[in-house]
């Protein structure tokens, strides 16, 4: 029953059955026999960046340098390292440069504080106007509908002489 | 005599376009038509000079006249026809003169189509193309003057770099141009809106299938450039957050925020300062492209320029444009009246949070490319913006935007039902919370992401379903009456309905990649069997093949599986001897929508080679997800109110709506 109507789900639920094997992007000879520390392994490679590639993480890299990086790394986590202290160590040697993904400090707050300020900004700023314009409204001072003293003026003009002419 | 031909030209378009940039201008101030009507033949004349000058450009890389510096630097005699013609624009000073005529054919385009627009706004945004067309031609003429001859000829060309030299050359950067410029014309309508300090629906009216054609050109060449950077570059990777990448995506994101924002400005007269400013950004982030790209300042695949004189100009233009029309946006901005009230939830509602997110992927992206750039001036520093920082901030604005797309057309204009459509959206709810539980069940408890999105994706996509199945009464009439109803809808609905299931498919193809993606990285003889996820590919044999301008080495691989032969793959690799480079070409096979992917590596003494094996699961929807949103944008650019230009009858089109 359940196979069945599985399936009926088609193509996707099939990969995501013959697909689920472990993957492995590094060279062969470079995986640790721990698993959990390998895929801890993977886990930082995928934030270091290959420092002399394009745009590439030394996860995705084949330049020696990535090799070397990986080696690094698993020499480090099999000494024991904390994920943080590996990250520590790489950066105290290449700098702030071999982070792809930058650490929250003093000259970063605006890259990582933009997007939510831009969000909230945002949202406050629609709330704002939001309220400005429906209180307006509720005034009958809608800019739309707010008439300027000139026509004010000719409008009681026409107002009263059409006053006048229903009299006569 | 060719190549002075086309120089000339584009002098002769450059004093044109002078005359474009001025003389409406003052015809719109003093209201006179005849100065006004200047704007139509000097935007003609102007395409037809610059059609001449790149007309020029491709014949003498056609002929390989190697007398011209740019033909020499780019060409070789023994290049394929077609690379001689694609690699006209595989480099700097050709692509900028690609970009150039394309905002010449949006420019003559106005002028043909634009018969039914106010004279003086026609020539107001004729005189704005007039000024953006004069900047370029100088930036050409000054800096990148492709038509540049040599004292001593050589005899033979250094040829194309060859990963340009593919296919893919002929589409991505005409495509991505056609996109990028093509909302030129939606900035120049901006500015002659702020210019006249009139604005009102017609205005959207007429900006809309503009911005809609650059929408769908972008799209699609965004999408052609990450399928392209899949298949050359061999690490079966297909978005890199690459700086170049993201000055692609900046314009786009903007762009569909503007798409939906014209829409309320169209429907209900509101927004109205806000799409005008909109306009303004989307194509300044298409300058500021522009500018990343053809400036060298980044180091990437694409930047083939690296001489700061025109990343000077460039930048000048830069700040010229985007300055001006900011200042001038500041300036007039206040003078544009606001348009109708509505509440927090309704079609606006929902169109207006749709901007707020996609504004704010934007701004998180511009960032993301530009700190580096700004740290590294301003402090010396360098720092790394890579793939874990845009998953970690821009991946999540995704979600709210996916959960709230399906309410939106559901939701009624002014004031809508919030309640009313959830209970449309029911059957969406169940499809996608049966899938999470099936697919969470298959994995076994591994990691909840991959369901959750593909739940969200199938909830988008059954959403934009409801919504064309309650407009036509899909099982609550008979069959025939419902599709008679469904023939009826507008057909900017079906666009709609098209380009909302194509995020939720390319979605589905996006986390299937990533979180099921099988990699096999073995060294293989002839003969070796590679097992990847449960197909064969067994290496039969490694050949030698001479091509036209480079030596292949090509290897034969018969996948099977389950024991049946089902195809061969060929990858192979590529020596161009002119230039000593090599370039990996991966062979793919389709599997359904899933692809088996090889690429090659280096050959050992032994005689093995290296190879990387992908089995990448329902790949092919994360371009299928695009195509479907381009089509989506046919579809409605061919709907009849944006052809006719003229407002449909109100009682008409409130006959399809669905009954409350």
């Amino acid at each position: 029953m359940w196979g069945k109507s599985l399936r009926a789900l088609g193509a996707l639920l099939y990969f995501a059955f013959a697909v689920m094997q472990p993957a492995f992007a590094v060279q062969p000879d470079e995986v640790m026999k721990d698993p959990a520390k390998e895929t801890r392994a993977r886990e930082l490679s995928r934030e270091l960046r290959c420092m002399v590639c394009q745009n590439q993480s030394i996860d995705d890299s084949e330049a020696p340098l990535a090799r070397d990086l990986r080696l690094l790394v698993r020499e480090r986590i099999a000494a024991g390292d904390s994920n943080r202290q590996v990250i520590d160590f790489l950066v105290a040697r290449y700098g702030e440069y071999v982070l792809l993904k930058p650490r929250f400090e003093g000259q970063t707050l605006l890259l990582w504080l933009l997007t939510p300020l831009a969000l909230g900004g945002g949202a406050f700023g629609l709330w704002w106007q939001y309220r400005r314009r429906s209180r307006l409204a509720e005034n009958g001072r809608d800019e739309r509908g707010a008439l300027t003293p000139e026509e004010e003026a000719r409008l009681q003009k026409l107002l009263a002489s059409q006053a006048s002419e229903t009299m006569e | 005599m060719i190549a002075e031909a086309g120089h000339y030209a584009l002098v002769l378009a450059l004093a044109l376009a002078l005359i474009q940039s001025t003389v409406p201008m003052i015809g719109a101030r003093l209201r006179d038509p005849a100065l006004m009507n200047v704007a139509r033949s000097t935007a003609l004349a102007q395409l037809l000079f610059v059609g001449l000058s790149f007309g020029a450009l491709i014949a003498l890389n056609v002929m390989s006249d190697f007398s011209v510096a740019n033909v020499y630097e780019n060409s070789h005699s023994m290049k394929p026809l077609i690379y001689k013609i694609t690699g006209v624009w595989g480099n700097h000073e050709g692509s900028m003169l690609l970009w150039v005529s394309i905002l010449a054919l949006f420019g003559g385009l106005v002028a043909v189509f634009g018969n039914n627009l106010p004279l003086s706004l026609r020539a107001n945004a004729l005189g704005v193309q007039g000024w953006i067309s004069t900047a370029f031609y100088l930036f050409i003429l000054l800096t990148s003057n492709p038509f540049l001859r040599l004292a001593n000829p050589p005899l033979e060309g250094r040829d194309l770099n060859p990963v340009l030299q593919d296919p893919g050359l002929a589409v991505h950067p005409p495509m991505l141009y056609l996109g990028y410029v093509g909302f030129s014309i939606s900035f120049s309508f901006a500015i002659a809106a702020l210019i006249e300090g009139r604005i009102d629906a017609a205005w959207a009216r007429w900006v809309r299938p503009w911005t809609l054609m650059a929408w769908m050109f972008l799209t699609l060449g965004i999408a052609m450039g990450s399928y392209w950077a899949y298949y050359e570059l061999g690490w079966g990777g297909w978005w890199f957050w690459d700086p170049v990448e993201n000055a692609s995506l900046m314009p786009w994101l903007a762009g569909t925020a503007l798409l939906h924002s014209a829409v309320v400005m169209e429907k209900r007269n509101a927004l109205k300062v806000w799409t005008v400013l909109l306009a303004i950004l989307t194509f300044s982030l298409s300058l500021l492209g522009t500018f990343l790209v053809r400036s060298g300042v980044l180091t990437s695949v694409h930047a083939f320029a690296t001489d700061p004189t025109r990343g000077v100009f460039i930048l000048l233009i830069l700040c010229v444009f985007i300055g001006g029309s900011l200042s001038l946006y500041a300036w007039r901005a206040s003078s544009l009246k606001q348009g109708g009230l509505f509440a927090p939830i309704s079609r606006e509602g929902a169109l207006v949070l749709n901007n707020l997110l996609l504004t704010t992927a934007c701004a998180t992206v511009f960032i993301g490319t530009l700190y580096p750039l700004g740290l590294e001036v301003l402090t010396g520093e360098r720092i790394s913006v890579g793939a874990p920082f845009f998953n970690l901030t821009f991946a999540p604005l995704f979600v709210p935007l996916l959960l709230a797309l399906p309410f939106g057309p559901l939701l009624a204009w002014k004031r809508g039902d919030i309640a009313g459509a959830a209970q449309r959206l029911y059957a969406a709810g169940i499809v996608a919370l049966v899938s999470i539980a099936v697919l969470w069940a298959w994995v076994r408890g591994g990691s909840a992401f991959a369901p959750l999105a593909i739940g969200l994706a199938l909830f988008v996509i059954v959403g934009a379903l409801t919504d064309i199945a309650e407009r036509s009464m899909l099982f609550r009439m008979p069959l025939s009456i419902s599709l008679r109803r469904a023939r009826g809808l507008p057909r900017a609905s079906w666009g709609t309905m098209f380009a909302h299931v194509g995020v939720g498919v390319a979605l589905i193809g996006i986390v299937c990649e990533t979180t099921w993606n099988t990699e096999l990285i073995s060294t293989l003889k002839p003969g070796d069997v590679a097992k990847v996820a449960g197909y064969e590919l067994k290496l039969d044999d490694i050949s030698q093949r001479q091509g036209p301008n480079f030596g292949e080495m090509l290897a034969h691989f018969t996948v099977s599986e389950g024991g049946k032969v089902i195809g061969t793959m060929t990858p192979s690799k590529r020596s161009f001897t002119t230039r000593a480079m090599s370039t990996t070409e991966a062979a793919l096979m389709s599997r359904g929508v899933s692809q088996l992917y090889i690429s090659l590596g280096d050959t050992a003494a032994s005689g093995a080679i290296a190879v990387r094996i992908y089995h990448k699961p329902m790949v092919l929807l994360i371009w299928f997800g695009p195509l479907l949103m381009a089509f989506g944008g046919l579809l409605s650019l061919s709907d009849r109110r944006l052809r006719v230009g003229a407002p449909k009858p109100a009682k008409a089109s409130r006959s399809l709506q669905p009954a409350e």
